[in-house]
């Protein structure tokens, strides 16, 4: 009986497993495989050619569109952790009125829909004279990288107790001294954890890349992968198509591994979207 | 510390809290608040996206509007009598329910999966999120490349376990194009959920499990006593953020099933009219509803979680 119930749980694991595993499994194994190999579905790997990322890298916009993707989501995470620590010093260690409906309101931004002011910024990017820019992109990012940044190292400061600024306040410091000298160093675990969560979204972020930006060599990374196509719905490069999307995601996989208890902490201080 | 000096300390940091809060305010007012009323007041006007700037103010054409063609003669206009707008709702509602219910379950058996202690735990709940981490453009790309008609690895799954007798065109076929993009939501999103009840699930302690089993109770009685009501709060909470999500969907559907009706959802219909068809204020005041919706949902989810904010 005992084993049966183990023998049932290992099967559900390895269930679970090849659940979340395969398709990206056999993404990797598209991408190495050309001409007819492609065609004909296989589980393990029986052909090896690079030739789909000599393609993808080679020729056309796809390495500048992910280098696109690195600035665009670089500045974006700088950005908002810059605003964000700056915010959650005032709202978790300065009592003043108010203090609840903002982080209230805070909180119902990180959940608002991005379409719901797609057409307000639209006009705005172009008022500005960003359309077709990255920075345009950098702008609109902020909508969702900033709540969240701002909740989650809301939620960090709140819990660091009392006594490690009171030294500094006895010593007369300023606030903004003690922002920078006291809680900084002891923020690195949250701003790594919160940077990558927000560097994720920004990378993955699909809506406001297809609006705001038109040409080829502006593109980010998601929008290219998207658009790329045959010449026919027939001649789909779809060994292509894998081999940029391997490129774009297994950076995002090392790092999620390496960091993985730490953004699974990061999920339940709330506001990450899925 | 004296009082009146703590006074002054306190009055002080008071004002230093504006100046704190001051710049992330702007930038949030700047990219969310004001677009947002500006997205609203081009719902009830006839702004066009080559000049949104020279829009005219004309009530409530865009949502409803009586035609008139003469004499006892005319037809209601607008979005509130658009087949296909609520087309677009009723796939986002069925949408929304199904992947949000799916997700829910699965989610809820992989959080008791790694609520156990085992070999090799912390290797399986690293490869759960990688579907987490993987972008959904790409996501979706993945699943086309899987659900291929001809070429896809589903379908000769399929036929070789004798679950299809011929290859199914998943992704452009009527019947199965919603189903398709579901599959790809529920991969993607099953392990976010599964996370977040795991987090509710680990607030249990441990002695109740214990004197459970002392007292000799089953341990289907233990989940449908104890661990469910237990974890209900937890899992609530990652029911009204996946179904917020899901209510948006935009990236799944753009990308594995463009331009199809069958699976359009209120996001699409928005970005198109917005962007591809020039009715750029019929396009606003739709993204209007969306939000009105989503707004609800989010009220209602502050309601349910009780946050801590103090």
């Amino acid at each position: 009986m005992k084993t049966l119930r183990k023998i049932a749980f290992g099967l559900l694991v390895a269930l679970i497993l090849l659940f979340c595993l395969f398709p990206f499994y056999y993404a990797v194994l598209t991408s190495f495989e050309t001409g007819t190999a492609i065609f004909t579905p296989s589980y393990l790997p029986d052909s090896f050619s690079l030739a789909n990322y000599t393609q993808v890298l080679g020729r056309g916009f796809f390495p500048r569109n992910v280098l696109n993707s690195i600035l665009v989501a670089s500045v974006t995470v700088v950005l908002s952790l810059g605003l964000g620590v700056s915010a959650a010093f005032a709202l978790a260690r300065i009592r003043f009125r108010g203090r609840k409906l903002l982080l209230l309101t805070i909180l119902s931004v990180s959940m608002f829909p991005q379409i719901a002011v797609l057409s307000g910024l639209f006009e705005i990017v172009r008022g500005l004279g960003l359309y077709n820019t990255l920075g345009s992109l950098v702008m609109s990012y902020m909508i969702f990288t900033l709540p969240f940044t701002v909740w989650v190292l809301t939620t960090f400061m709140r819990d660091l107790p009392v006594e490690i600024e009171e030294a500094a306040i006895v010593d007369g410091a300023s606030p903004r001294h003690i922002v920078l000298k006291v809680f900084l160093p002891l923020m690195w675990p949250a701003l790594v954890t919160t940077g990558l969560l927000a560097f994720i979204q920004a990378w993955n972020e699909f809506l406001f890349a297809l609006t705001f930006v038109s040409s080829n060599d502006t593109r980010t990374a998601p929008v290219a992968i998207a658009l790329i196509s045959g010449t026919s719905a027939q001649e789909t490069p779809w060994g292509a198509i894998m081999a940029a999307s391997v490129i774009v995601t297994a950076p995002l996989i090392v790092l999620v591994l390496i960091f993985q208890r730490r953004i699974v902490a990061g999920f339940t201080s709330g506001g990450v979207k899925g | 510390m004296t009082a009146s000096r703590g006074r002054t300390i306190g009055a002080q940091r008071r004002r230093a809290a504006l100046l704190f809060l001051a710049p992330m305010l702007l930038v949030l007012a700047f990219v969310a608040g004001w677009p947002l009323l500006r997205s609203i007041w081009f719902g009830f006007t006839n702004a066009s996206l080559s000049d949104p700037g020279s829009a005219e103010w004309i009530g409530f054409g865009n949502y409803l509007e009586w035609l008139s063609y003469g004499e006892n003669d005319g037809e209601w206009t607008g979005l509130l009598v658009d087949a296909e707008w609520w087309r677009a709702v009723w796939n986002t509602l069925v949408f929304t329910f199904v992947t949000v219910s799916v997700e829910t379950v699965l989610g809820l058996v992989v959080a008791l999966v790694l609520n156990v202690r085992f070999p090799l735990r912390g290797l399986v709940r690293a490869a759960v999120l990688v579907p987490w981490a993987i972008p959904t453009v790409v996501s979706a790309k993945m699943w086309a490349w899987m659900l291929n008609d001809q070429f896809g690895i589903i379908n000769d799954i399929g036929m070789k376990l004798g679950l299809l007798s011929a290859p199914v065109a998943w992704v452009a076929s009527a019947d199965t194009a919603m189903i398709a993009v579901m599959l790809v939501d529920i991969w993607k999103s099953t392990p976010f959920m599964a996370l977040l009840i795991l987090a509710g699930l680990q607030t249990i302690p441990e002695d109740i499990y214990e004197a459970a089993r002392i007292d000799g109770v089953s341990p289907l009685r233990t989940f449908w006593r104890v661990t469910l009501p237990l974890a209900a709060p937890a899992i609530l909470v990652a029911v009204i953020f996946r179904a917020l999500d899901a209510l948006r969907v935009f990236d799944i559907i753009y990308v594995l099933t463009p331009n199809s009706a069958d699976t359009q959802t209120m996001s699409v219909f928005v970005q198109q009219n917005l962007f591809q068809f020039d009715q750029f204020a019929y396009g606003s005041a739709a993204s209007t509803l969306l939000f009105l919706v989503i707004a609800f949902i989010t009220l209602g989810y502050i309601r349910v979680a009780r946050l801590n904010l103090d």
